[in-house]
């Protein structure tokens, strides 16, 4: 299957979920190497090319890996690496990587694997909402298969050996992706995630960085990898992300109950530009439909549901509006392409 | 604030969460550049840890070290902070032991054990499990408890074949 085929679906991880107002999705990502290989950044190409080979016998083993899809970083075209880059199925660091390195991804897009990215195997693991055991039973139920055929390098004392040791130990690294626009509205953002850091969790902004994050979406994840229990790492995330959900929850009831006004305004006037703007940058798309997703939330905005919402941030990424326009597009060109895929949604609502 | 190393007023300060409890350090401009800080950029503790951020002192004759089954040598594996292969855990392991404790706050695994590890594996894990709960145990002071987990360990000890599969 090509990739173009991406274009008329979106990921199972963007359907209905818990907690699907502030949470978009949970994800679980384990890493994993073989005993006694080098890792891929500093083995040879030939040593990439046998890791690649042996996971792909251990892969063809695995209970339904009919059902996933698989491509080589060096016979996909620069587009089609950042096309799989924007939906969430490989990192910034495979895409920029070639010999030996591909993924492995099944047909709702909940399941990838990347191999040779920063270690030999990065095991993905996405559900919609707020659903991280999910999440990480999907993971380790592919974990255990993919290890019926591997032999992984392992310690007594160090657990799971990756090449970089922030990751040694479990190799878990769970995160949830939040829309947290009632916390940036009412500035209450930075001192949650001074206090979210605080206590050994790491928020970063998807798109951009910190508070000014754009599209007011932010990731929280666990940084302790050593010491503890799999099943502990994900409790204690799920206990934080909770509270947080809680806070964002209250910032919005607190703006509807004492700025309802404004928040009209702020959703009103963001709807104005989306619906006639015809140049339309990605970092202000993302800023808009932010808003218009608040407005869907708290009902302001009947007509336009809140998933589709959801795809758009996907659709309006650089590789997604060229795959859908067959062509390469300069940046004003995607622009006016952009400003008329989010103009042709709100027509039609 | 006093510097933790002088009496002159601290101007560097860090905070780290440890356990669950904060722990501080201060230091005055002079010692805060002794342990390497940059006060113009921002930094870690890891990175502190790691020696990444600051001068290296007295290890030119100890660059030279370098993995026996990958090459990769000390000062390469400073200058990225990524490991060669699985082997340099063991070649590195006098300044990664110290790295790992800065970023985990453990040098202890305490999650999944592949299938394929041999049984000592599992039990050495398994003591390693008891004896992290025989601290906390300790640590409110419930020693019933405690006594159980202490009998618990030795016996694991004396015969390695009590195996749980290493599952929680």
């Amino acid at each position: 299957m090509t990739l173009d085929g991406f274009l008329e679906r979106h990921g199972g991880w963007l359907e209905a979920g818990p907690e699907e107002g502030p949470v978009i999705s949970s994800r679980v990502r384990l890493a994993r190497n073989l005993r006694e290989t080098t890792f891929p950044g500093w083995a040879s190409k030939e040593v990439r090319n046998r890791v690649w080979n042996e996971v792909v016998l251990a892969f063809d083993g695995v209970p339904g890996s009919k059902g996933f899809l698989r491509w080589r970083m060096d016979e996909l075209s620069a587009l089609d690496r950042e096309l799989l880059f924007e939906r969430h199925l490989i990192s910034r660091e495979l895409a920029e990587r070639q010999t030996g390195s591909g993924v492995f991804v099944n047909e709702d897009e909940c399941r990838a694997v990347m191999v040779n990215e920063e270690d030999h195997i990065r095991l993905q693991s996405l559900q919609p909402g707020m659903n991280l055991q999910k999440a990480w039973e999907a993971a380790d139920e592919l974990d255990n298969a993919l290890e019926q055929g591997l032999s992984y390098a392992f310690s007594s004392k160090l657990g799971y050996l990756t090449a970089c040791p922030s990751n040694v130990g479990t190799g878990l690294r769970a995160s949830v992706m939040l829309h947290l626009p009632g916390l940036v509205l009412t500035e209450e953002i930075k001192p949650v995630i001074n206090a979210v850091s605080k206590i050994g969790l790491a928020v970063r902004g998807l798109w951009g960085e910190g508070s000014e994050a754009s599209g007011h979406m932010f990731q929280i994840s666990n940084q302790v990898t050593l010491g503890r229990p799999e099943a502990e790492i994900i409790a204690h995330l799920d206990q934080i992300v909770l509270e947080v959900i809680e806070h964002e929850k209250n910032a919005r009831l607190r703006l509807m109950s004492t700025q309802e006004i404004r928040v009209h305004d702020h959703v009103g006037r963001a709807y104005g530009i989306l619906a006639n703007a015809a140049l339309m940058t990605t970092g202000e798309g993302l800023d808009l439909l932010s808003a218009l997703r608040m407005g869907a939330d708290l009902g302001l905005l009947p007509k336009i549901p809140r998933r589709e919402i959801d795809r758009l941030f996907i659709r309006i990424h650089p590789a997604h509006l060229q795959k859908e326009a067959g062509v390469a597009l300069s940046p004003e060109e995607r622009d006016i392409k952009r400003s008329q895929l989010i103009r042709k949604f709100l027509e039609n609502k | 604030m006093k510097c933790d190393l002088c009496d002159k007023e601290a101007v560097v300060h860090l905070t780290q969460v440890v356990n669950g409890q904060t722990k501080e350090v201060h230091f005055c401009e002079e010692h805060a550049k002794a342990q390497g800080i940059d006060l113009n950029s921002p930094i870690s503790i890891t990175d502190i840890l790691m020696g990444l951020n600051g001068p290296q002192k007295n290890i030119a004759s100890e660059l030279s070290l370098a993995c026996p089954r990958c090459g990769m040598a000390r000062e390469e594996f400073r200058k990225t902070g990524r490991l060669g292969c699985p082997e340099c855990y063991k070649t590195f392991m006098a300044e990664l032991t110290m790295a790992i404790k800065a970023m985990h706050h453990s040098g202890q695994h305490l999650g999944k054990i592949p299938a394929r590890e041999g049984v000592q594996t599992r039990m050495k894990s398994k003591i390693a499990r008891l004896q992290k709960e025989l601290e906390a145990a300790v640590a409110r002071e419930d020693f019933e408890k405690a006594a159980k987990l202490r009998d618990q360990i030795k016996k694991c000890r004396d015969d390695g074949t009590q195996d749980d599969g290493g599952k929680k």
